[in-house]
């Protein structure tokens, strides 16, 4: 532990810290551009120059000088301001200085610093330099002349997307960040570029020109596009969610979110159902909120116990508990959460879990993949097995062939590999202090978690559990947790021939289910739920309620309302408080907080934020599997009904999974 | 100057240095070279760093640093997985400077003799030649010469005899002068773009491919087996203390004779150009400054220089530096201006534009020097431009902002008052409407 003097004050900073990171400890500002926590150094900005004694009677470069025993660090001097308005006046000479129409301005370090350190007046007489605007793709809008070449675009591309395709062209002041031929930027981050650069030169395309900083509220939020909860901030615009970007959670995303998580936002204005609909003859048509809920209660009251309850991906745990009250009102436990018909065991929570911390997935050395594309399932614990590879460790992986930013011995498409590893992958678990085995939703879905959970003794050390399972869907684990699974899957509940079906938010559920029942959909967007449905009540998304959700790990997050659901739409527990009135069978809560109340009596774990301890207590299973995998998300950018009435993810989904060529227009 | 004696022909190193003898191995041996290698070796690796260090030989890149020294950082004990390497820079690119090109086309087999026992003291398993992508005829001449050396057993397994293994390689670069740059030969060498690297880490720390790497020029390298055979004394005896030894002088410009000629450290200005280079064109009366170092270094103005000894630390006193010793002279029919601002033209394009300092402020020195050149400024412009100079200097990853600022600042030094007799003269031109 080196002790430095930071301006006089002496402290005590970690071995290996930076001088930059000392002066922050001794809590000074550093100015700086191209240095970012998360990315290699590059020391090529120059901002964050300061004083050091011992050393060269220059300026020194913090960000890349290790802190060294006996340090004297000066941050305050005369030559450090002289050196930070030196390098401020060279990157604002060819800076465009068009703050006024950049959607940067107002959120945008080079601003911050010019008027933090710069001087206030310029003395550049010639001419300005121009650069060329570059196609980045659908998300990221350029704008290069305002580039001041930190590189850490080209950096994040290289070191946490594996997505090597920016670079910088020519040298001198003639150097310019591009991407590789000025392709589409392919990858599910690219969104994490905008936040990024530290100027106005890569911004969001979708959210151009669409509102200035200083005019959102911000609401923090869990991210439902997958199950990872990535910790989002909704930035809101009076009704509106205008944008969307991530908060850091070490825990869980970093500081990253993809792109579905930032852009899918504009559908949330868009194929919204904002009053219910009702069939007739054959057609759906407008009704009012109590002629709609008059036909629910009729219904309902017909059905008698015969109700059934079918739990979209996106649901957040008070939704489901709500409906599940009104379920029991009836007598019916007929909940299930799994559409697409999987049918896994799920008398032990934790054999359906991630348990390696997503944290600690970084520090694996040996991972097994069976049945999963994590780079589509779950772009950022794909991000987490990435670092873990440049950390040196090994990928195997069971099941088709995809590029995964990562080297992957590919074992073969075959589950009955899991029982018989090639020697080499098996010596290499054998020999791993930290390994991991993910089994991914193909292999849920080709039933092989027997065979998994049989050979995940081979991943287990004294305080690891390397044995995880890959859910897609943000409401799974919650949706165990209450009770929404049948030991067949969906398919017992069809068995059980009920006579109504509340779907809520349940789009992927195949459209010949439930022949001859009454099918209510309680939704946020006109999706394939709501076309097959008999009587359509419009829900909240989730954006517009709060909500408690549990990732993958079993860590119970918590995200708050941004915005009122659009028209007559409702949130989605106020629906089933209003029909127990009408059946005569009130449920015990009024208020949003009586309901989490009741959801947490019920269920305790759902009451603490955090990772829910769950002991490791497997059930023995069937363990043969054997056949092919297929991954179930064959589009990443329409995966639900949220994205798919999402124009930039339709756009993502042409140009970047399709492959199909846009043509932008000159401007 | 007392006890700088100029150079007799006994005592050049490079003896082949106008080509009028063969390149090839066998005439190379005629000359000496490869003359008992084995047995210089013989002495040991750390011995042999002793004796350049002794014989006060510095870097003769244009830094200066001593070679031995340099030498010594190396790990004594470098595993397989980790070997040490040694580069040599043959990027040799600055303006004015022309002395490895004459090596590599006359003499390289000095070079690779130089090579194996530069490599061998500091216990390299390789070496790279990292040649000048302009240099083709270089390029080939120095290839031959290694396919030669290889043939006969001087290098590869049991090099030479002397029982140790040693590989040498040539690299041809693409043309940009900072891979004349050390890290930023070694990123280019590794095959990625020639950008210089953060220091620390240093070369002999981590180098090419992340292992412990010297980088030596071309002429430090090709002194080495001269000095073994002929003794650290008899080098250290030319030139003054602590700039001892021989050098490649390379005269360009307004001399009768240009050449690039080995003579003694720290010999007077005046001899050197009176005997080598047939004196200043027009008289030593017409002589208005003098580049000494290649043109990165300081311009020198005639009265300053004309009896300055020759070496790194005499030009240092005049506020220039010896760099490659390649010497720029300028009679009084120069546009010193305009020469200046040509320099400066040059690092503007050949900034490698990674950090802000050099990137942005190379162009911009540019253009005010060409401004400057019209006198279409303010006197306050001259103010402002070596501000400008002083905001460079230092603050760069690598020396090429250093390397572009101190030209405009010897500039502004020496020559102010005819920078500000343009700038007078044209504002004497324009006349102000009144008001």
């Amino acid at each position: 532990m080196p002790r430095v003097t930071v301006d006089g004050v002496e402290i005590e900073v970690p071995q290996g810290a930076t001088v930059l990171q000392a002066c922050e400890l001794a809590g000074k500002e550093i100015p700086r551009f191209c240095y970012h926590e998360r990315l290699s150094i590059a020391g090529n900005c120059r901002m964050c120059l300061v004083e050091v004694a011992p050393g060269p009677p220059k300026p020194q470069a913090s960000c890349a000088l290790p802190a060294a025993e006996g340090q004297t660090i000066r941050t305050d001097t005369p030559m450090v301001k002289k050196a930070r308005e030196g390098v401020m006046e060279f990157l604002l000479i060819n800076h465009p200085l068009d703050c006024p129409i950049c959607d940067q301005g107002g959120e945008c370090d080079l601003q911050d610093q010019a008027i933090a350190y710069g001087r206030g007046h310029s003395r550049f007489e010639e001419n300005k330099r121009a650069v060329d605007d570059k196609y980045f793709g659908p998300i990221v809008k350029t704008a290069m002349t305002r580039c001041i070449q930190c590189t850490r675009c080209a950096r994040f591309a290289d070191e946490v997307a594996g997505t090597p395709e920016i670079g910088m062209l020519y040298r001198g002041e003639d150097a310019q960040i591009t991407t590789y031929l000025e392709k589409a930027f392919h990858s599910e981050l690219a969104g994490n570029l905008v936040d990024l650069c530290p100027v106005g030169a890569l911004l969001s395309k979708p959210y151009s020109f669409e509102a200035r900083p200083w005019e959102l509220r911000k609401v923090p939020g869990i991210d439902v596009m997958d199950a990872v909860g990535t910790n989002i901030r909704m930035d809101v615009r009076q009704r509106q969610v205008m944008r969307i970007l991530p908060r850091i959670n070490d825990a869980v995303n970093e500081e990253w979110a993809h792109d579905k998580t930032r852009h899918h936002v504009d559908a949330l204005v868009r194929g919204r159902l904002d009053r219910p609909w009702v069939r007739e003859k054959g057609k759906l048509r407008e009704a009012s909120w109590s002629e709609a809920l008059d036909v629910f209660a009729k219904q309902f009251k017909k059905a008698g116990k015969k109700v059934a309850a079918i739990a979209g991906d996106l649901l957040d745990a008070e939704t489901m508990y709500a409906a599940k009250a009104l379920l029991a009102g009836a007598g019916s436990k007929l909940l299930e959460g799994r559409q697409t018909g999987l049918d896994y065991d799920v008398t032990s929570l934790a054999a359906v879990r991630f348990n390696t911390p997503l944290a600690e997935l970084e520090n694996a050395d040996v991972v097994l993949l069976v049945g999963s594309n994590p780079r589509w399932e779950a772009p950022l614990a794909n991000t987490r097995v990435r670092k873990a590879v440049r950390r040196g460790a090994k990928v195997f992986a069971i099941g088709p062939d995809v590029d995964l930013t990562y080297k992957v011995e590919w074992l073969g498409n075959d589950l009955s590999l899991i029982g018989k590893l090639p020697k080499a992958a098996a010596d290499a678990i054998k020999a791993a202090k930290k390994p991991v085995m993910i089994v991914g939703p193909g292999a849920l879905g080709a039933g092989a978690l027997g065979a998994a959970l049989a050979a995940s003794g081979a991943f287990m050390r004294d305080g690891w559990n390397g044995f995880n399972v890959l859910h897609i869907a943000a409401a799974r684990m919650a949706s165990l947790m209450l009770g929404y699974a049948q030991k067949g899957g969906i398919a017992d509940i069809e068995k059980a021939k009920p006579e109504l079906v509340i779907l809520l938010g349940a789009d992927e559920a195949a459209a010949d289910r439930f022949k001859g029942a009454y099918k209510v959909y309680v939704g946020h967007h006109g999706d394939a739920g709501a076309a097959n449905a008999d009587l359509v009540l419009p829900g909240a998304a989730y954006a517009e309620k709060h909500g408690t959700y549990v990732n993958i790990e079993g860590r119970v997050q918590r995200g708050e309302r941004a915005a009122f659901a659009p028209g007559d739409a409702r949130e989605d527990w106020t629906i089933f408080r209003a029909l127990s009135d009408l059946i005569g069978k009130p449920l015990p809560f009024d208020r949003f907080d009586q309901l989490r109340a009741a959801m947490i009596a019920e269920v305790p774990e759902l009451g603490h934020e955090g990772i829910i301890d769950m002991p490791w207590a497997p059930p023995k299973l069937d363990a043969k599997a054997s056949g092919p995998v297929a991954y179930p998300l064959k589009d990443f950018y329409l995966t639900n009904a949220i994205c798919r009435a999402s124009p930039t993810m339709r756009r993502c989904s042409e140009e970047l999974v399709q492959g199909r060529e846009y043509l932008e227009a000159a401007e | 100057m007392t006890g700088i004696t100029s150079l007799t022909d006994k005592d050049r190193i490079f003896t082949n240095l106008y080509g009028f003898q063969g390149a090839d191995l066998k005439s190379s041996q005629a000359r000496g070279d490869w003359d008992n290698t084995a047995g210089l070796m013989k002495i040991g690796q750390d011995e042999i760093i002793e004796v350049v260090k002794a014989s006060g030989l510095r870097g003769r890149g244009g830094a200066g640093f001593p070679t031995g020294m340099k030498w010594s950082f190396m790990p004594k004990a470098p595993t397989a997985g980790r070997p040490n390497f040694l580069v040599i820079n043959a990027d040799e690119s600055e303006p004015g400077s022309c002395k490895d090109r004459e090596i590599l086309r006359h003499d390289p087999h000095k070079l690779v003799e130089g090579a194996l026992i530069a490599g061998f003291a500091m216990r390299a398993r390789a070496g790279y030649i990292y040649v000048r992508g302009e240099f083709i005829v270089e390029t080939e001449a120095l290839r031959k010469a290694v396919a030669e050396a290889y043939d006969a057993g001087l290098l590869g397994k049991n090099a030479a005899g002397s029982g140790y293994d040693f590989d040498l390689f040539v690299h041809r670069g693409a043309g940009a002068y900072i891979c004349g740059e050390e890290t930023a030969m070694l990123e280019s060498l590794e095959g990625k773009k020639g950008l210089p690297r953060l220091k620390p880490p240093f070369p002999a720390g981590a180098g090419l491919y992340g292992c412990p790497t010297t980088v030596n020029n071309v002429e430090s390298i090709a002194v080495v087996p001269t000095i073994l055979r002929r003794g650290a004394a008899w080098f250290a005896s030319f030139g003054r203390e602590k700039n001892e030894g021989t050098k490649l002088f390379q005269i360009s410009g307004h001399v009768n004779c240009p050449c690039v000629v080995e003579e003694a450290m720290s010999i007077p200005f005046r001899e050197l150009i009176d005997k080598h280079a047939g004196g200043i064109r027009g008289g030593w009366d017409n002589l208005l400054a003098v580049i000494p170092g290649g043109s990165s270094v300081p311009l020198v103005p005639a009265e300053q220089i004309m009896d300055a000894p020759m070496d790194f630390d005499g030009l240092k006193d005049l506020g220039s530096g010896l760099g490659t010793a390649a010497v720029i002279v300028m009679d009084k029919s120069t546009d010193i201006v305009r020469a200046i601002s040509r320099i400066s033209y040059f690092y503007k394009h050949e900034s490698c534009g990674q950090c802000t300092p050099c990137r942005e402020g190379t162009g911009w020195m540019w253009r005010t020097m060409e401004r400057l050149r019209e006198g279409d400024a303010q006197v306050s412009t001259i103010d402002k431009l070596y501000d400008v100079t002083k905001q460079i200097e230092g603050h760069t990853i690598c020396a090429l902002g250093d390397a572009a600022a101190w030209p405009i600042q010897g500039l502004i030094k020496h020559f102010r008052p005819e920078l500000e007799r343009r700038i007078a003269e044209r504002q004497g031109d324009v006349r102000e409407a009144a008001e």
